[in-house]
């Protein structure tokens, strides 16, 4: 992934287990399963890596799903959705202990997800590897109304929550694992482009 | 000095206007005939008597009705006043330094007492009379950073200093020029100025940085930074954009004089004793062109710098609906002699 020209948001690299982690978390979402398979088969780390899995309903991923189940990690969680993997994370967190590591993986509005409840958790960012697999989809927060609207792949974007339409800003909040949607249209109503999609 | 205080408004009727001398004390921000971004950092040090810089905090006769209107935006958005929890110690930094500049220059309007812990404050404009204890959230009706911010005019952001950064960890932001304290809060310093274009690569926020960074306690220092808004409307927040964007489609070459507002943030930045934070304060003065033009220098130069204002800076301050009908307007006003050097009117 080039560098962004946008300086908030946070750059992906490419998971690498931190050899002197007394505890590995490794959250992935879909894709992120292979991320995740590239740098830990065959480490010893896995001996200590609990890894949490988020399928993508509507596509195939019983083979990442086979993929981790042979890894042979001290855990594997099957979460159904991403909010029951964020609920099963912060049961983990709640009992972690220095020296753990977290790895994250799969589209940018999961990684944002995730980071921004680990640093709700009290992790530090610089125990926090990302990478990037999957669809360029991201997670946007309505400034307006402040819901958060998952897997938009364009902009202008409809809210859900409040039916404005929504230009996706470069502007990215860790805090919120997400990017900043404001009205397109609040100078001239009605005049709306047509749907951009992000590359990747 | 005593103060008389205008009944006025920044919203609906829109009543606010500027007295002929709250007009030459507005700190005009350009100094020659065109803009660029700088790291335009100078010491907050005493500027000219009855001008904006004459004191540390600078009270002047909107500060009532500004405070009303900061309570009906916080009572419509609590998010505008957010802190982090370990920001208590300089939120009691923030409520001291404004407590005791404001009564000390402001004595007429403003008392404060101080025996050892037990703080008594007077603010007569708002009829407030508070005994607190300095240090116990519980002796006060808000959290201190709240509490004294109800009371001061201009933005507030407090900058937690950690590996060699600045974090944006608390603020009372409701007169904000388009940025949002809810999404930017928790931010460091490069990240919450990721949306400027160009300056990022003159080098300006790392140049401004490092100079924050070393700012000492006791040597506050300032900056002008400046936008257009339309309709002298404080809180044109992203929050309420689909509400004030509007506004910028209804200028037209009859009633910009009286629309169009040139709006100034006096920015000052003080290192803080307790907590070694960072006080950001934003003071934002607004002037309609009816009333900018009453002094020849500032219209000559403010029409020479719209007309040549690079279109990204432009873009980026949103000016693009009504930047051509004001500088047709402006330049009714510019009969092209040469404009006397530095910001002051003639």
């Amino acid at each position: 992934m080039k560098p962004s020209t946008i300086k908030s948001r946070p750059l992906y690299g490419t998971l690498a287990p931190v050899p002197q982690a007394t505890q590995h978390i490794a959250i992935v979402e879909g894709e992120g399963a292979l991320a995740l398979a590239d740098a830990f088969a065959g480490h010893e780390a896995l001996r200590r890596t609990i890894i949490l899995f988020s399928p993508i309903a509507h596509r195939a991923d019983h083979d990442q799903t086979a993929v981790l189940t042979s890894l042979s990690c001290e855990a594997l969680h099957l979460a159904s959705n991403v909010q029951e993997l964020l609920g099963t994370l912060v049961t983990i967190l709640s009992t972690a202990t220095m020296g753990t590591r977290l790895y994250v993986s799969g589209s940018e509005d999961f990684i944002g997800r995730v980071t921004s409840e680990a640093l709700r958790q009290g992790i530090e960012m610089d125990a926090i590897q990302t990478e990037h697999r999957g669809a360029p989809t991201r997670r946007v927060q309505c400034v307006h109304c402040k819901g958060f609207i998952d897997g938009v792949s364009a902009s202008p974007a409809l809210c859900p929550h409040c039916g404005l339409h929504l230009l996706v800003r470069d502007h990215y909040s860790r805090r919120l694992g997400a990017f900043m949607g404001v009205s397109i249209d609040a100078e001239s109503p009605g005049d709306l482009p047509p749907p951009e999609a992000f590359g990747a | 000095m005593t103060l008389s205080f205008h009944a006025e408004t920044f919203r609906d009727d829109y009543t606010f206007a500027n007295s002929p001398a709250a007009i030459r004390a507005f700190p005009f921000p350009f100094d020659r005939d065109a803009y660029m971004y700088t790291v335009n950092i100078e010491q907050h040090v005493p500027g000219p008597v009855q001008s904006a810089t004459e004191f540390p905090i600078h009270i002047d006769e909107h500060y009532v009705a500004e405070m009303r209107d900061r309570a009906i935006t916080l009572a419509e958005d609590p998010l505008r006043c957010q802190s982090l929890p370990h920001m208590m110690t300089a939120e009691w930094d923030l409520l001291e330094l404004l407590m005791t500049s404001m009564a000390t220059h402001y004595p007429a309007h403003f008392t404060l007492s101080r025996d050892g812990d037990r703080w008594h404050w007077i603010n007569r404009p708002m009829d407030v009379d508070q005994t607190f204890t300095f240090g116990d959230v519980s002796t006060l009706p808000q959290g201190p950073m709240e509490y004294v911010t109800r009371q001061c005019q201009g933005d507030f952001c407090l900058l937690d200093q950690r590996e060699d950064n600045l974090w944006m960890d608390a603020g009372m932001v409701t007169s904000q020029a388009d940025w949002s304290l809810d999404f930017d809060l928790g931010m460091n310093f490069m990240e919450w100025h990721a949306p400027v274009p160009l300056a990022h690569d003159l080098g300006v926020f790392e140049r401004a940085l490092k100079f924050l960074l070393n700012l000492q306690h006791g040597c506050p220092v300032r900056r002008l930074n400046w936008t257009m808004t339309i309709n002298p409307r404080l809180d044109t927040s992203p929050e309420n954009y689909h509400r004030w964007g509007i506004d910028k489609a209804s200028v037209t070459p009859e009633n910009v004089g009286d629309k169009v507002h040139l709006r100034v943030e006096l920015q000052a930045l003080w290192r803080l004793p307790r907590s070694n934070a960072i006080v950001f304060s934003i003071r934002g003065y607004l002037i309609k062109m009816d009333e900018l033009v009453t002094q020849k220098k500032w219209a000559r130069r403010f029409h020479r710098v719209l007309a040549s204002l690079p279109q990204p800076i432009a873009d980026y301050k949103g000016l693009g609906r009504f930047r051509d009908t004001t500088v047709a307007w402006l330049s009714r006003h510019d009969d092209g002699l040469p404009t006397s050097p530095g910001f002051a009117p003639d």
